[in-house]
């Protein structure tokens, strides 16, 4: 039997179209489409793809069943891993995850596994969400602290495991960075909501408006618990620190993603919270923030988005898809090009932008090669808005307001491979942990600090018993 | 909740319905046995607007806090406190936190007239001195409250504090004077914001040439290193938006 040596396609929005609205830009596999692109797989005996998985989802196992046409089968061994698979299939960089090793790649591309994730979270969704089995409880008690992608992990892992276990949330919306970072057209909401909803039919409550470290602190969340679990994300974005960046159509990316997305500003006055940007947005870096950024620019309306990034096209953060996606809907990359200041009118409105152009010399300490300014060759671009999408460090409050807490260089919470923190019964994980980095990573450190922290509770109990029978002993 | 760890110079952030915006409000007293927070507003834009619509026992969607850092309550010696418009709602907790702290409390309120003067009987309980300021005279001096701290800074032996919260103009006519003098100065900015817990960046201000993040750095600063222009630039940044928003809702 020969092997199709290439994915099947996923069928998306045209890109003339698809910036003219919020919805996602593919429409993702049939039903018959995912069973030949699951036979593509060679259920090889050493399964590389599942070291490749943060999760470790049994991939050839739920792909087998898509290929026999079982997915209700296929979803039951995706769930018992992952809580949050529709989010996953659409945001994991499986490129350089389980596809990335996948064995088929010696003759063609992978095996579409992110394809056949989200495949089966869709199916499972239009068709119902089966109600979890009610695990008999251990009367244990866990609150995680942020309803993000480490903290639902986290949580649905506890949950499943018999833990009672309450989510703090400071916002008044679950999701984390998958509600206020990440846009409709690659993350509908409702799909968020949907695997949200899941989680709490675990038996997982979440509470919001409740802000850990100020409403409530962390040390009364260690009395009241038996384990608490910090998933509070990055937080303070940086800046690029050049003249005129506190400008009026100067934001964050953050901000800029959060009143669109979040907030929903798209619709504005629909909803209340405004966004305005004007005809031509700029926007600095080249991550997938920037990414989401500059597409979400193009579809409020601007005539022009640019990406500007210092380095060259071959170091870009972004995943591939993602620049793909934004080449074709007409974002202008401008490559090695350096912000130097930022210039405004009368009003403080942002007008120009002066570049200098880069070149690249000798690698730095981050591997890749250091951008160093071409002398005499600023360049002045008119711009609107400029959105500064260049990385942010993790959420001051609870390094800030908890004492004793082992915090690392750059605000982070120190934490061994398990999210166990120098303070007992306090685990951490996710960009809180590790500084900014993918959803799907967050969502296995949840996932290894619920097994920590199930751990943890059980000896602490097995300990209160012994003592408690010491003690009838001693009388 | 927020009652019991509410603290002088904190604030809210609020959220009328589903479809609101998160506004930051702070706290003007809290009784932590009743569990009760007060925030005394002006109607100055759509969802201000709405809430002065709502009656006793309508509720809102949202309310989380509280947020920032609390003021530093100590014994610095003689303190003047200022406030100017619906800022003396703010001042207040911190006047009376001051004053149990064992400082000499100089409280100066400024409004635009008397109808608007908002706790004097209440700041006054915990001031040593009190004066007030109107724009139009009807009550107290006619003037600025920078005119009379220039006479408490001229006739006093010695200021160790000013404490300023009101309108920004307010709050860097103040600055400035004190700076003269190298009273330190401590005032509580206001800044558009979003999230209000350190994470989208939107009430960045700069101080002493620094980027800070009033919702987890502030709200209060050193009021002589602040950049008030930007502030003032940076808080137009919707006001065309927030207008349109206003009529198309008829809210008035």
């Amino acid at each position: 039997m020969t092997v199709k040596k290439t994915k099947h396609a996923m069928p998306e929005q045209e890109p003339k179209e698809r910036i003219k609205n919020f919805k996602e830009v593919p429409y993702g596999y049939d039903e018959e489409t995912a069973i030949e692109e699951a036979k593509r797989c060679l259920q090889c005996k050493n399964k590389p793809c599942m070291e490749g998985c943060p999760v470790e989802i049994d991939i050839p196992c739920f792909i087998k069943y898509i290929a026999e046409g079982d997915f209700d089968k296929a979803a039951e061994i995706i769930k018992a891993k992952n809580s949050l698979p529709a989010v996953s299939g659409r945001v994991c960089p499986y490129e350089e995850q389980c596809e990335g090793v996948c064995t088929i790649k010696k003759i063609g591309e992978p095996v579409g596994i992110g394809r056949l994730e989200r495949f089966i979270a869709d199916y499972e969704r239009k068709k119902g969400v089966k109600n979890p089995r009610k695990v008999k409880s251990t009367g244990n008690k866990a609150a995680i602290i942020g309803a993000g992608p480490a903290g639902l992990t986290c949580a649905g892992d506890l949950a499943k495991m018999g833990h009672e276990v309450t989510v703090f949330e400071a916002f008044h919306a679950p999701g984390g960075v998958l509600m206020y970072g990440i846009p409709e057209f690659r993350l509908p909401k409702e799909i968020v909501k949907a695997e949200v909803e899941y989680i709490k039919k675990l038996g997982v409550e979440i509470k919001y408006d409740v802000v850990v470290g100020k409403t409530i602190s962390t040390e009364e969340l260690l009395d009241k618990y038996d384990a608490v679990f910090v998933g509070t994300g990055a937080g303070l974005p940086r800046f690029l620190n050049i003249p005129g960046e506190n400008l009026d159509g100067i934001y964050s990316a953050n901000e800029f993603l959060t009143r669109v997305n979040m907030m929903k500003a798209y619709k504005f006055p629909e909803y209340d919270t405004p966004i305005k940007i004007g005809d031509i947005v700029a926007t600095f870096g080249a991550g997938n923030v920037a990414m989401d950024s500059a597409r979400t620019a193009l579809r409020l309306g601007a005539k022009k988005s640019y990406i500007i990034y210092r380095r060259s096209d071959v170091e870009m953060p972004a995943r591939d898809e993602e620049i793909e996606h934004g080449k074709e809907e007409g974002i202008i990359f401008k490559l090695l090009t350096n912000p130097i200041r930022f210039i405004g009118d009368d009003k403080g409105r942002l007008k120009q932008v002066v570049c200098i152009k880069m070149k690249l010399g000798e690698p730095d300490e981050s591997g890749r090669r250091r951008p160093i300014p071409i002398s005499d060759s600023e360049e002045v671009i008119d711009i609107d808005t400029a959105i500064i999408a260049i990385g942010q460090n993790p959420n001051p409050l609870i390094p800030q307001t908890m004492k004793g807490l082992k915090i690392e260089k750059w605000g982070n919470i120190a934490t061994d491979k398990n999210g166990r923190t120098n303070i007992p019964g306090l685990f951490a994980g996710g960009d809180i942990a590790t500084g900014a980095a993918t959803v799907i990573l967050a969502m296995g450190a949840g996932k290894r600090a619920a097994r920590a922290m199930d751990e943890y509770m059980r000896s602490k109990k097995l300990k209160t018993n012994i003592s408690k029978k010491h003690k009838v002993l001693a009388y | 909740m927020v009652a019991k760890k509410a603290q002088a110079g904190q604030f809210v952030i609020l959220r009328i319905d589903e479809k609101g915006e998160r506004i930051p409000l702070t706290i003007a007293d809290y009784d932590r046995e009743q569990g009760t927070i007060t925030i005394i507003f002006m109607e100055v834009g759509k969802t201000t607007k709405q809430l002065g619509t709502l009656n006793v026992g309508d509720t809102i969607e949202n309310f989380a806090g509280p947020l920032g850092v609390a003021s530093e309550v100590k014994n610095y010696g003689t303190v003047v406190c200022v406030g100017g418009g619906v800022g003396i709602a703010p001042l207040y907790p911190i006047v009376r936190a001051l004053k149990e702290a064992g400082n000499y409390i100089i409280s100066i309120l400024g409004a635009k007239n008397k109808k608007l003067l908002l706790l004097e009987e209440e700041i006054e309980s915990f001031s040593d001195e009190i004066y007030i300021t109107t724009d139009d005279g009807s009550k107290g001096h006619k003037g600025f409250v920078s005119d009379v701290l220039q006479k408490q800074i001229d006739n006093k032996e010695k200021i160790d504090m000013v404490m300023a919260i009101g309108p920004v103009i307010m709050m860097k006519v103040v600055a400035d004077l004190t700076k003269k003098y190298d009273i330190k100065t401590l005032v509580s900015l206001n800044p558009i914001m979003v999230d209000g817990t350190g994470m989208c960046g939107g009430c960045r201000v700069s101080v002493g040439d620094k980027t800070k993040f009033a919702c987890v750095d502030g709200p209060e600063f050193d009021g002589h290193e602040v950049d008030f222009n930007n502030l003032m630039l940076r808080n137009r940044r919707f006001l065309k938006e927030e207008e349109d928003a206003c009529k198309l809702k008829e809210v008035k």
